[in-house]
Protein backbone atom coordinates (compact mmCIF):
# COMPACT_ATOMS: atom_id res chain seq x y z
CA UNK A 1 0.00 0.00 0.00
CA UNK A 2 0.94 3.67 -0.25
CA UNK A 3 1.92 5.61 2.86
CA UNK A 4 3.52 8.89 3.89
CA UNK A 5 6.88 8.06 5.43
CA UNK A 6 9.19 9.99 7.74
CA UNK A 7 12.60 9.78 6.08
CA UNK A 8 14.55 12.07 8.38
CA UNK A 9 14.32 15.56 9.84
CA UNK A 10 12.06 17.61 7.53
CA UNK A 11 12.13 14.83 4.91
CA UNK A 12 8.94 13.05 3.84
CA UNK A 13 8.08 10.73 0.97
CA UNK A 14 5.12 8.73 -0.30
CA UNK A 15 6.21 5.15 -0.90
CA UNK A 16 5.01 1.57 -0.99
CA UNK A 17 5.08 -0.33 2.33
CA UNK A 18 3.68 -3.72 3.39
CA UNK A 19 -0.04 -3.80 4.19
CA UNK A 20 -0.84 -3.95 7.91
CA UNK A 21 -1.73 -7.36 9.33
CA UNK A 22 -3.90 -8.51 12.22
CA UNK A 23 -1.61 -9.05 15.20
CA UNK A 24 -4.15 -9.51 17.99
CA UNK A 25 -7.65 -10.92 18.24
CA UNK A 26 -9.03 -7.51 19.25
CA UNK A 27 -7.58 -5.77 16.15
CA UNK A 28 -9.39 -4.31 13.18
CA UNK A 29 -7.98 -3.17 9.85
CA UNK A 30 -9.39 0.12 8.59
CA UNK A 31 -9.33 1.48 5.04
CA UNK A 32 -8.49 5.15 5.63
CA UNK A 33 -10.88 7.61 3.97
CA UNK A 34 -9.56 10.83 5.47
CA UNK A 35 -6.48 11.56 7.55
CA UNK A 36 -5.49 14.97 8.89
CA UNK A 37 -2.23 16.70 9.69
CA UNK A 38 -1.90 17.83 13.30
CA UNK A 39 0.38 20.47 14.77
CA UNK A 40 1.97 17.82 16.97
CA UNK A 41 3.15 15.98 13.82
CA UNK A 42 5.41 18.94 13.16
CA UNK A 43 7.42 18.11 16.28
CA UNK A 44 8.15 14.69 14.77
CA UNK A 45 8.87 16.15 11.37
CA UNK A 46 11.29 18.68 12.84
CA UNK A 47 13.16 16.06 14.88
CA UNK A 48 12.15 17.46 18.25
CA UNK A 49 10.95 14.04 19.40
CA UNK A 50 13.99 11.85 18.74
CA UNK A 51 12.31 8.47 18.63
CA UNK A 52 11.48 8.21 14.93
CA UNK A 53 12.97 5.72 12.51
CA UNK A 54 13.36 6.13 8.78
CA UNK A 55 10.24 4.64 7.22
CA UNK A 56 7.81 5.37 10.06
CA UNK A 57 4.28 6.15 8.83
CA UNK A 58 2.97 9.47 10.17
CA UNK A 59 -0.62 10.45 11.06
CA UNK A 60 -2.93 9.94 14.04
CA UNK A 61 -6.19 11.72 13.19
CA UNK A 62 -8.34 9.65 10.85
CA UNK A 63 -11.63 8.18 9.76
CA UNK A 64 -12.30 5.16 7.59
CA UNK A 65 -14.11 1.95 6.89
CA UNK A 66 -13.65 -1.38 8.64
CA UNK A 67 -12.34 -4.03 6.23
CA UNK A 68 -11.31 -6.79 8.65
CA UNK A 69 -12.02 -7.59 12.30
CA UNK A 70 -10.43 -10.02 14.73
CA UNK A 71 -12.45 -12.77 16.42
CA UNK A 72 -12.66 -10.82 19.69
CA UNK A 73 -14.08 -7.64 18.11
CA UNK A 74 -17.74 -7.38 19.13
CA UNK A 75 -18.88 -3.83 18.36
CA UNK A 76 -17.74 -3.49 14.75
CA UNK A 77 -18.19 -5.36 11.51
CA UNK A 78 -16.80 -5.07 8.01
CA UNK A 79 -18.21 -1.99 6.29
CA UNK A 80 -18.71 0.14 9.42
CA UNK A 81 -17.74 3.79 9.01
CA UNK A 82 -15.64 4.62 12.06
CA UNK A 83 -13.62 7.43 13.52
CA UNK A 84 -10.69 6.24 15.62
CA UNK A 85 -9.27 7.89 18.72
CA UNK A 86 -5.63 8.75 18.18
CA UNK A 87 -4.62 7.01 21.42
CA UNK A 88 -4.35 3.24 21.76
CA UNK A 89 -6.02 2.28 25.04
CA UNK A 90 -7.19 -1.09 26.36
CA UNK A 91 -10.30 0.19 28.14
CA UNK A 92 -9.81 -2.21 31.06
CA UNK A 93 -6.78 -1.19 33.11
CA UNK A 94 -7.29 1.00 36.17
CA UNK A 95 -6.47 4.21 34.27
CA UNK A 96 -8.92 3.44 31.47
CA UNK A 97 -11.58 2.65 34.06
CA UNK A 98 -10.95 6.08 35.59
CA UNK A 99 -11.55 7.48 32.04
CA UNK A 100 -7.92 8.56 31.80
CA UNK A 101 -7.53 6.66 28.58
CA UNK A 102 -4.30 8.22 27.33
CA UNK A 103 -2.63 6.92 30.48
CA UNK A 104 -3.49 3.32 29.59
CA UNK A 105 -1.12 0.78 31.11
CA UNK A 106 -1.38 -1.63 28.18
CA UNK A 107 -1.49 0.43 24.97
CA UNK A 108 2.23 1.09 24.56
CA UNK A 109 4.41 -1.78 23.35
CA UNK A 110 7.61 0.12 24.26
CA UNK A 111 7.03 1.27 27.83
CA UNK A 112 10.72 1.35 28.74
CA UNK A 113 11.48 4.54 26.79
CA UNK A 114 8.88 6.76 28.42
CA UNK A 115 9.26 5.15 31.83
CA UNK A 116 12.88 6.24 31.81
CA UNK A 117 12.16 9.75 30.50
CA UNK A 118 8.92 10.59 32.31
CA UNK A 119 8.78 8.14 35.20
CA UNK A 120 5.82 6.16 33.87
CA UNK A 121 4.60 5.24 30.38
CA UNK A 122 1.39 6.64 28.88
CA UNK A 123 -0.62 4.64 26.32
CA UNK A 124 0.27 4.29 22.67
CA UNK A 125 -0.51 6.67 19.82
CA UNK A 126 -0.71 5.99 16.09
CA UNK A 127 2.17 7.38 14.05
CA UNK A 128 3.71 9.12 17.03
CA UNK A 129 7.20 7.65 17.35
CA UNK A 130 8.55 4.55 19.02
CA UNK A 131 8.27 6.23 22.40
CA UNK A 132 4.49 5.88 22.09
CA UNK A 133 4.41 2.31 20.82
CA UNK A 134 5.78 2.59 17.30
CA UNK A 135 2.34 1.98 15.76
CA UNK A 136 2.11 2.82 12.06
CA UNK A 137 0.20 6.03 11.41
CA UNK A 138 -2.88 6.85 9.40
CA UNK A 139 -1.36 8.63 6.42
CA UNK A 140 -1.72 5.39 4.51
CA UNK A 141 -4.32 3.39 2.63
CA UNK A 142 -4.85 1.00 5.54
CA UNK A 143 -4.12 0.99 9.26
CA UNK A 144 -4.23 -1.61 12.03
CA UNK A 145 -6.37 -0.58 15.02
CA UNK A 146 -5.64 -2.54 18.23
CA UNK A 147 -8.41 -2.79 20.87
CA UNK A 148 -10.87 -1.85 18.10
CA UNK A 149 -13.94 -2.13 20.34
CA UNK A 150 -12.43 0.51 22.61
CA UNK A 151 -10.88 2.96 20.14
CA UNK A 152 -13.09 2.90 17.03
CA UNK A 153 -16.46 4.67 17.10
CA UNK A 154 -19.22 4.21 14.54
CA UNK A 155 -20.08 7.54 12.90
CA UNK A 156 -23.80 8.40 12.85
CA UNK A 157 -25.25 8.63 9.32
CA UNK A 158 -26.07 12.31 9.72
CA UNK A 159 -22.44 13.29 10.37
CA UNK A 160 -20.30 13.75 7.26
CA UNK A 161 -16.76 12.40 6.91
CA UNK A 162 -15.50 15.97 6.81
CA UNK A 163 -17.01 16.76 10.21
CA UNK A 164 -16.44 13.42 11.94
CA UNK A 165 -12.74 13.32 11.02
CA UNK A 166 -11.89 15.79 13.77
CA UNK A 167 -13.67 13.69 16.39
CA UNK A 168 -10.53 11.55 16.22
CA UNK A 169 -8.21 14.03 17.92
CA UNK A 170 -8.71 17.81 17.64
CA UNK A 171 -12.25 17.90 19.04
CA UNK A 172 -11.76 15.53 22.01
CA UNK A 173 -8.40 17.11 22.84
CA UNK A 174 -9.93 20.57 22.87
CA UNK A 175 -12.95 19.40 24.83
CA UNK A 176 -10.73 17.77 27.42
CA UNK A 177 -8.83 21.04 27.95
CA UNK A 178 -12.02 22.91 28.74
CA UNK A 179 -13.54 20.07 30.77
CA UNK A 180 -10.53 19.16 32.91
CA UNK A 181 -9.50 22.82 33.05
CA UNK A 182 -12.75 23.24 34.97
CA UNK A 183 -14.62 25.67 32.71
CA UNK A 184 -18.01 26.52 34.17
CA UNK A 185 -20.85 28.96 33.58
CA UNK A 186 -19.75 32.58 33.87
CA UNK A 187 -16.04 31.94 33.41
CA UNK A 188 -13.69 34.00 31.28
CA UNK A 189 -11.54 31.60 29.29
CA UNK A 190 -8.39 32.41 27.32
CA UNK A 191 -7.01 29.97 24.76
CA UNK A 192 -3.47 30.30 23.38
CA UNK A 193 -3.30 28.98 19.80
CA UNK A 194 -6.02 29.11 17.13
CA UNK A 195 -5.08 25.91 15.33
CA UNK A 196 -7.44 22.96 15.22
CA UNK A 197 -7.07 21.99 18.88
CA UNK A 198 -7.22 25.58 20.16
CA UNK A 199 -10.37 26.27 18.14
CA UNK A 200 -12.01 23.12 19.48
CA UNK A 201 -11.04 24.05 23.05
CA UNK A 202 -12.56 27.50 22.56
CA UNK A 203 -15.79 26.02 21.18
CA UNK A 204 -15.94 23.56 24.07
CA UNK A 205 -15.60 26.44 26.53
CA UNK A 206 -18.55 28.18 24.85
CA UNK A 207 -20.67 25.02 25.01
CA UNK A 208 -19.74 24.50 28.67
CA UNK A 209 -21.19 27.91 29.48
CA UNK A 210 -18.23 30.29 29.61
CA UNK A 211 -19.24 33.94 29.63
CA UNK A 212 -16.38 35.11 27.43
CA UNK A 213 -13.91 33.07 25.42
CA UNK A 214 -10.85 34.78 23.97
CA UNK A 215 -8.54 33.00 21.54
CA UNK A 216 -4.99 34.28 20.97
CA UNK A 217 -2.84 33.80 17.87
CA UNK A 218 -0.80 35.75 15.33
CA UNK A 219 -2.48 34.59 12.11
CA UNK A 220 -5.36 36.83 11.04
CA UNK A 221 -7.04 34.09 8.97
CA UNK A 222 -7.20 31.75 11.96
CA UNK A 223 -8.60 34.46 14.19
CA UNK A 224 -11.23 35.37 11.60
CA UNK A 225 -12.13 31.69 11.36
CA UNK A 226 -12.58 31.50 15.14
CA UNK A 227 -14.85 34.54 15.17
CA UNK A 228 -16.92 33.22 12.27
CA UNK A 229 -17.34 29.55 13.20
CA UNK A 230 -16.94 29.46 16.98
CA UNK A 231 -18.49 32.70 18.14
CA UNK A 232 -15.53 33.70 20.29
CA UNK A 233 -13.45 36.84 20.77
CA UNK A 234 -9.92 37.10 19.42
CA UNK A 235 -6.56 38.67 20.21
CA UNK A 236 -3.63 39.04 17.83
CA UNK A 237 -0.51 39.03 19.99
CA UNK A 238 1.55 40.71 17.29
CA UNK A 239 -0.66 43.77 17.14
CA UNK A 240 -2.41 43.86 20.53
CA UNK A 241 -1.33 44.00 24.16
CA UNK A 242 -2.40 40.56 25.37
CA UNK A 243 -2.04 41.30 29.10
CA UNK A 244 -3.88 44.62 28.92
CA UNK A 245 -6.69 43.19 26.80
CA UNK A 246 -7.17 40.17 29.05
CA UNK A 247 -7.39 42.41 32.12
CA UNK A 248 -9.84 44.71 30.39
CA UNK A 249 -12.04 41.86 29.19
CA UNK A 250 -12.11 40.08 32.57
CA UNK A 251 -12.94 42.97 34.87
CA UNK A 252 -9.31 43.22 35.98
CA UNK A 253 -9.38 39.70 37.44
CA UNK A 254 -7.66 37.79 34.66
CA UNK A 255 -9.08 34.72 32.91
CA UNK A 256 -10.48 32.01 35.18
CA UNK A 257 -9.23 29.24 32.91
CA UNK A 258 -6.22 29.49 30.58
CA UNK A 259 -5.79 26.78 27.97
CA UNK A 260 -2.47 26.39 26.21
CA UNK A 261 -2.88 24.78 22.76
CA UNK A 262 0.49 25.55 21.23
CA UNK A 263 3.12 23.17 22.60
CA UNK A 264 6.86 22.87 22.31
CA UNK A 265 7.44 25.10 19.26
CA UNK A 266 5.83 28.29 20.52
CA UNK A 267 6.42 31.61 18.82
CA UNK A 268 6.27 35.08 20.31
CA UNK A 269 7.38 38.62 19.83
CA UNK A 270 10.29 39.93 21.83
CA UNK A 271 13.64 38.58 22.99
CA UNK A 272 12.32 35.50 24.77
CA UNK A 273 11.61 33.90 21.39
CA UNK A 274 15.25 34.26 20.37
CA UNK A 275 16.37 33.03 23.80
CA UNK A 276 14.24 29.88 23.59
CA UNK A 277 15.18 29.20 19.97
CA UNK A 278 18.89 29.29 20.81
CA UNK A 279 18.47 27.06 23.85
CA UNK A 280 16.30 24.59 21.93
CA UNK A 281 18.68 24.38 18.96
CA UNK A 282 21.60 23.79 21.32
CA UNK A 283 19.54 21.10 23.05
CA UNK A 284 19.83 22.97 26.33
CA UNK A 285 16.06 22.73 26.57
CA UNK A 286 13.90 20.41 24.52
CA UNK A 287 10.79 22.61 24.34
CA UNK A 288 9.93 26.30 23.91
CA UNK A 289 7.21 26.91 26.52
CA UNK A 290 6.42 30.54 25.68
CA UNK A 291 2.63 30.21 25.57
CA UNK A 292 2.65 28.16 28.78
CA UNK A 293 4.61 30.89 30.57
CA UNK A 294 2.12 33.50 29.35
CA UNK A 295 -0.89 31.43 30.37
CA UNK A 296 0.50 31.08 33.91
CA UNK A 297 1.35 34.77 34.11
CA UNK A 298 -2.01 36.06 32.90
CA UNK A 299 -4.24 33.56 34.73
CA UNK A 300 -6.26 34.99 37.60
CA UNK A 301 -5.33 34.20 41.22
CA UNK A 302 -6.59 30.73 42.08
CA UNK A 303 -7.33 30.02 38.43
CA UNK A 304 -6.65 26.99 36.29
CA UNK A 305 -4.12 26.42 33.50
CA UNK A 306 -4.41 23.43 31.21
CA UNK A 307 -1.63 22.36 28.84
CA UNK A 308 -2.99 20.78 25.66
CA UNK A 309 0.01 21.47 23.45
CA UNK A 310 2.48 18.60 23.21
CA UNK A 311 5.67 18.92 25.24
CA UNK A 312 8.51 16.41 25.07
CA UNK A 313 10.70 16.89 28.08
CA UNK A 314 12.53 19.84 29.66
CA UNK A 315 11.83 23.56 29.58
CA UNK A 316 13.65 26.58 30.91
CA UNK A 317 12.50 29.68 32.81
CA UNK A 318 9.32 28.07 34.00
CA UNK A 319 7.40 30.47 36.28
CA UNK A 320 6.96 28.29 39.34
CA UNK A 321 6.86 31.43 41.49
CA UNK A 322 3.73 32.71 39.76
CA UNK A 323 2.19 29.26 39.84
CA UNK A 324 2.77 28.82 43.55
CA UNK A 325 2.10 32.32 44.81
CA UNK A 326 -1.10 32.77 42.80
CA UNK A 327 -2.42 29.41 43.93
CA UNK A 328 -2.93 28.12 40.40
CA UNK A 329 -3.96 24.64 39.37
CA UNK A 330 -1.81 23.35 36.51
CA UNK A 331 -2.88 20.28 34.58
CA UNK A 332 -2.06 18.71 31.26
CA UNK A 333 -2.75 15.50 29.38
CA UNK A 334 -2.71 13.77 26.09
CA UNK A 335 -6.30 13.32 25.06
CA UNK A 336 -8.66 10.96 26.87
CA UNK A 337 -10.71 10.79 23.66
CA UNK A 338 -12.62 7.59 24.40
CA UNK A 339 -14.35 9.54 27.16
CA UNK A 340 -15.65 12.26 24.86
CA UNK A 341 -15.97 10.96 21.29
CA UNK A 342 -19.54 9.51 21.52
CA UNK A 343 -20.79 12.78 23.07
CA UNK A 344 -18.93 14.83 20.45
CA UNK A 345 -20.40 12.82 17.58
CA UNK A 346 -23.87 13.51 19.04
CA UNK A 347 -23.10 17.22 19.20
CA UNK A 348 -21.79 17.07 15.63
CA UNK A 349 -25.03 15.40 14.54
CA UNK A 350 -27.03 18.18 16.21
CA UNK A 351 -24.90 20.87 14.56
CA UNK A 352 -23.55 22.22 17.85
CA UNK A 353 -20.00 21.39 16.93
CA UNK A 354 -18.78 22.12 13.40
CA UNK A 355 -15.29 21.25 12.31
CA UNK A 356 -15.25 21.16 8.50
CA UNK A 357 -13.73 24.61 8.25
CA UNK A 358 -10.50 23.30 9.80
CA UNK A 359 -9.80 21.26 6.67
CA UNK A 360 -8.61 24.17 4.57
CA UNK A 361 -6.73 21.99 2.08
CA UNK A 362 -7.85 18.51 1.00
CA UNK A 363 -5.67 16.49 -1.39
CA UNK A 364 -4.68 12.97 -2.44
CA UNK A 365 -2.16 11.11 -0.28
CA UNK A 366 0.38 11.39 -3.13
CA UNK A 367 0.54 15.11 -2.43
CA UNK A 368 1.05 14.74 1.32
CA UNK A 369 4.64 16.06 1.38
CA UNK A 370 3.42 19.27 -0.25
CA UNK A 371 0.49 19.30 2.17
CA UNK A 372 2.87 19.15 5.13
CA UNK A 373 4.93 21.96 3.63
CA UNK A 374 1.80 24.11 3.36
CA UNK A 375 0.72 23.17 6.88
CA UNK A 376 4.10 23.76 8.48
CA UNK A 377 4.71 27.09 6.77
CA UNK A 378 1.05 28.24 6.92
CA UNK A 379 1.04 28.70 3.15
CA UNK A 380 -2.25 29.85 1.63
CA UNK A 381 -3.84 30.08 5.07
CA UNK A 382 -3.49 26.34 5.71
CA UNK A 383 -4.99 25.36 9.06
CA UNK A 384 -5.16 21.61 8.47
CA UNK A 385 -4.21 19.61 5.37
CA UNK A 386 -6.38 16.51 4.92
CA UNK A 387 -5.33 13.55 2.77
CA UNK A 388 -7.63 11.12 0.96
CA UNK A 389 -5.71 7.91 0.19
CA UNK A 390 -8.37 6.57 -2.18
CA UNK A 391 -8.39 9.69 -4.35
CA UNK B 1 29.97 25.21 18.13
CA UNK B 2 30.53 21.71 16.72
CA UNK B 3 32.94 20.93 19.59
CA UNK B 4 30.34 22.13 22.09
CA UNK B 5 27.68 19.89 20.60
CA UNK B 6 30.13 16.94 20.57
CA UNK B 7 30.98 17.55 24.22
CA UNK B 8 27.28 17.66 25.01
CA UNK B 9 26.71 14.31 23.30
CA UNK B 10 29.63 12.75 25.21
CA UNK B 11 28.28 13.98 28.56
CA UNK B 12 24.74 12.85 27.80
CA UNK B 13 25.97 9.50 26.45
CA UNK B 14 28.08 8.97 29.56
CA UNK B 15 25.18 9.74 31.85
CA UNK B 16 22.92 7.40 29.87
CA UNK B 17 25.51 4.59 30.06
CA UNK B 18 25.97 5.17 33.78
CA UNK B 19 22.24 4.99 34.30
CA UNK B 20 22.02 1.81 32.26
CA UNK B 21 24.86 0.11 34.10
CA UNK B 22 23.68 1.02 37.57
CA UNK B 23 20.71 -0.76 39.10
CA UNK B 24 17.48 0.76 37.81
CA UNK B 25 14.58 1.54 40.02
CA UNK B 26 13.57 3.99 42.63
CA UNK B 27 16.04 6.78 42.11
CA UNK B 28 15.23 9.65 39.77
CA UNK B 29 17.80 10.61 37.13
CA UNK B 30 19.27 13.33 39.34
CA UNK B 31 19.67 11.20 42.46
CA UNK B 32 22.62 9.05 43.36
CA UNK B 33 21.89 5.36 42.90
CA UNK B 34 23.39 2.92 45.40
CA UNK B 35 26.32 1.04 43.90
CA UNK B 36 25.32 -2.27 45.40
CA UNK B 37 22.05 -3.46 46.86
CA UNK B 38 22.12 -6.00 49.65
CA UNK B 39 19.43 -8.13 48.08
CA UNK B 40 17.52 -8.22 44.80
CA UNK B 41 14.78 -5.61 44.56
CA UNK B 42 11.10 -6.36 44.18
CA UNK B 43 9.54 -5.62 40.80
CA UNK B 44 5.95 -4.60 41.54
CA UNK B 45 2.93 -3.66 39.47
CA UNK B 46 -0.79 -3.42 40.08
CA UNK B 47 -3.23 -5.45 38.04
CA UNK B 48 -6.90 -4.73 37.54
CA UNK B 49 -8.17 -8.21 36.65
CA UNK B 50 -11.34 -8.52 34.60
CA UNK B 51 -12.93 -10.90 37.10
CA UNK B 52 -11.74 -12.53 40.32
CA UNK B 53 -9.05 -14.22 38.26
CA UNK B 54 -6.32 -13.31 40.66
CA UNK B 55 -6.47 -13.44 44.43
CA UNK B 56 -3.69 -13.77 47.00
CA UNK B 57 -4.42 -17.53 46.97
CA UNK B 58 -4.52 -18.00 43.19
CA UNK B 59 -1.99 -20.03 41.25
CA UNK B 60 0.43 -17.76 39.40
CA UNK B 61 -0.61 -16.49 35.98
CA UNK B 62 1.25 -18.22 33.14
CA UNK B 63 4.09 -15.84 32.27
CA UNK B 64 5.06 -15.67 35.94
CA UNK B 65 4.64 -19.39 36.55
CA UNK B 66 7.20 -19.87 33.78
CA UNK B 67 9.85 -18.22 35.93
CA UNK B 68 9.70 -21.24 38.21
CA UNK B 69 11.73 -21.44 41.41
CA UNK B 70 14.09 -18.69 40.38
CA UNK B 71 11.81 -16.03 41.86
CA UNK B 72 9.85 -15.13 44.96
CA UNK B 73 6.32 -13.91 44.26
CA UNK B 74 3.91 -12.00 46.47
CA UNK B 75 0.29 -11.28 45.62
CA UNK B 76 -1.73 -8.86 47.73
CA UNK B 77 -4.82 -6.68 47.40
CA UNK B 78 -4.11 -3.06 46.54
CA UNK B 79 -5.77 -0.39 48.68
CA UNK B 80 -8.93 1.44 47.62
CA UNK B 81 -10.08 -1.13 45.05
CA UNK B 82 -7.10 -0.54 42.83
CA UNK B 83 -6.76 -4.21 42.05
CA UNK B 84 -4.06 -6.69 42.96
CA UNK B 85 -0.38 -5.94 43.56
CA UNK B 86 1.99 -8.45 42.00
CA UNK B 87 5.55 -8.43 43.33
CA UNK B 88 8.38 -10.56 41.98
CA UNK B 89 12.08 -10.72 42.82
CA UNK B 90 15.00 -12.97 42.13
CA UNK B 91 15.53 -15.53 44.81
CA UNK B 92 19.32 -15.49 44.57
CA UNK B 93 21.55 -12.66 45.77
CA UNK B 94 22.53 -9.41 44.17
CA UNK B 95 25.03 -9.05 41.35
CA UNK B 96 27.74 -6.44 41.07
CA UNK B 97 26.71 -3.46 38.92
CA UNK B 98 29.27 -4.40 36.27
CA UNK B 99 28.04 -7.99 36.00
CA UNK B 100 24.42 -6.86 36.02
CA UNK B 101 25.12 -4.21 33.33
CA UNK B 102 26.94 -6.69 31.11
CA UNK B 103 24.10 -9.22 31.39
CA UNK B 104 21.55 -6.50 30.58
CA UNK B 105 23.47 -5.48 27.50
CA UNK B 106 23.54 -9.10 26.38
CA UNK B 107 19.80 -9.45 27.09
CA UNK B 108 20.52 -12.18 29.67
CA UNK B 109 19.67 -10.36 32.88
CA UNK B 110 16.97 -12.35 34.72
CA UNK B 111 15.44 -9.07 35.85
CA UNK B 112 14.56 -8.43 32.20
CA UNK B 113 12.62 -11.69 32.10
CA UNK B 114 10.81 -10.69 35.30
CA UNK B 115 9.76 -7.34 33.83
CA UNK B 116 8.51 -8.93 30.62
CA UNK B 117 6.63 -11.66 32.53
CA UNK B 118 4.99 -9.11 34.83
CA UNK B 119 3.88 -6.88 31.96
CA UNK B 120 2.55 -9.83 29.98
CA UNK B 121 0.72 -11.28 32.98
CA UNK B 122 -0.93 -7.91 33.56
CA UNK B 123 -2.07 -7.66 29.94
CA UNK B 124 -3.42 -11.20 29.92
CA UNK B 125 -5.34 -10.66 33.14
CA UNK B 126 -6.73 -7.29 32.11
CA UNK B 127 -7.36 -7.66 28.38
CA UNK B 128 -7.06 -11.36 27.62
CA UNK B 129 -4.07 -11.05 25.27
CA UNK B 130 -0.63 -9.50 24.95
CA UNK B 131 -0.56 -6.51 22.61
CA UNK B 132 1.92 -7.04 19.77
CA UNK B 133 3.67 -4.31 17.82
CA UNK B 134 2.84 -3.80 14.14
CA UNK B 135 4.35 -6.28 11.73
CA UNK B 136 5.79 -6.34 9.16
CA UNK B 137 7.56 -3.09 10.00
CA UNK B 138 7.69 -0.23 7.52
CA UNK B 139 11.01 1.07 8.81
CA UNK B 140 14.53 0.63 7.47
CA UNK B 141 17.60 0.01 9.59
CA UNK B 142 20.13 2.82 9.39
CA UNK B 143 23.14 3.74 11.48
CA UNK B 144 21.04 6.39 13.22
CA UNK B 145 18.08 4.05 13.81
CA UNK B 146 20.06 1.18 15.23
CA UNK B 147 20.29 2.26 18.89
CA UNK B 148 16.56 3.00 18.92
CA UNK B 149 15.77 -0.37 17.35
CA UNK B 150 17.92 -2.07 20.00
CA UNK B 151 16.05 -0.16 22.70
CA UNK B 152 12.60 -1.04 21.36
CA UNK B 153 13.54 -4.71 21.06
CA UNK B 154 13.89 -4.58 24.85
CA UNK B 155 10.71 -2.47 25.17
CA UNK B 156 8.96 -4.65 27.72
CA UNK B 157 12.10 -6.06 29.33
CA UNK B 158 13.49 -2.70 30.44
CA UNK B 159 12.16 0.44 32.12
CA UNK B 160 11.70 1.31 35.77
CA UNK B 161 9.49 -1.65 36.64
Amino acid sequence: MKALLWQGVNELSVDEVPDPTMRNEQDAIIRVRKTATCGSDLHLLGGYIPFMERGDVLGHEFLGEVVEVGPQVRKHKVGDRVVVCSFVSCGRCWYCQQQQYSLCDNGNTNPAITENIWGFAPGGCYGYSHALGGFAGSHAEYIRVPYADQGAFTVPDEVSDERALFASDAAPTGWMGADLGGVKAGDVVAVWGAGGVGQMAARAAVLLGAERVIIIDRFANRLQMAEKYLGVETLNYQTQDVGGELLERSGGRGPDVCIEAVGMESHSTGPQYLYDQVKQQLRLESDRPIAAREAIYHCRKGGSVFLLGVFANLVDKFPLGALMNKGLTLRGAQQHGHRYIPMLLDRMARGELVTEHLATHTMPLDEAPQGYNMFKNKIDGCVRAVFEPAR
Amino acid sequence: MRALVKAGFIVVGGLALRRFLLPSGRQGPWQRAPLMRREPRWHVLTVNPARDELTPDSPLPEPLAGLGDAVDVQIRRAPADRGIELAVRLRDGAQSPVTAGARRLAGRDPNQAIRAALREAKQLLETGEVLHPDSPPTTQTTAVNKPLQMATRQGRREGRL
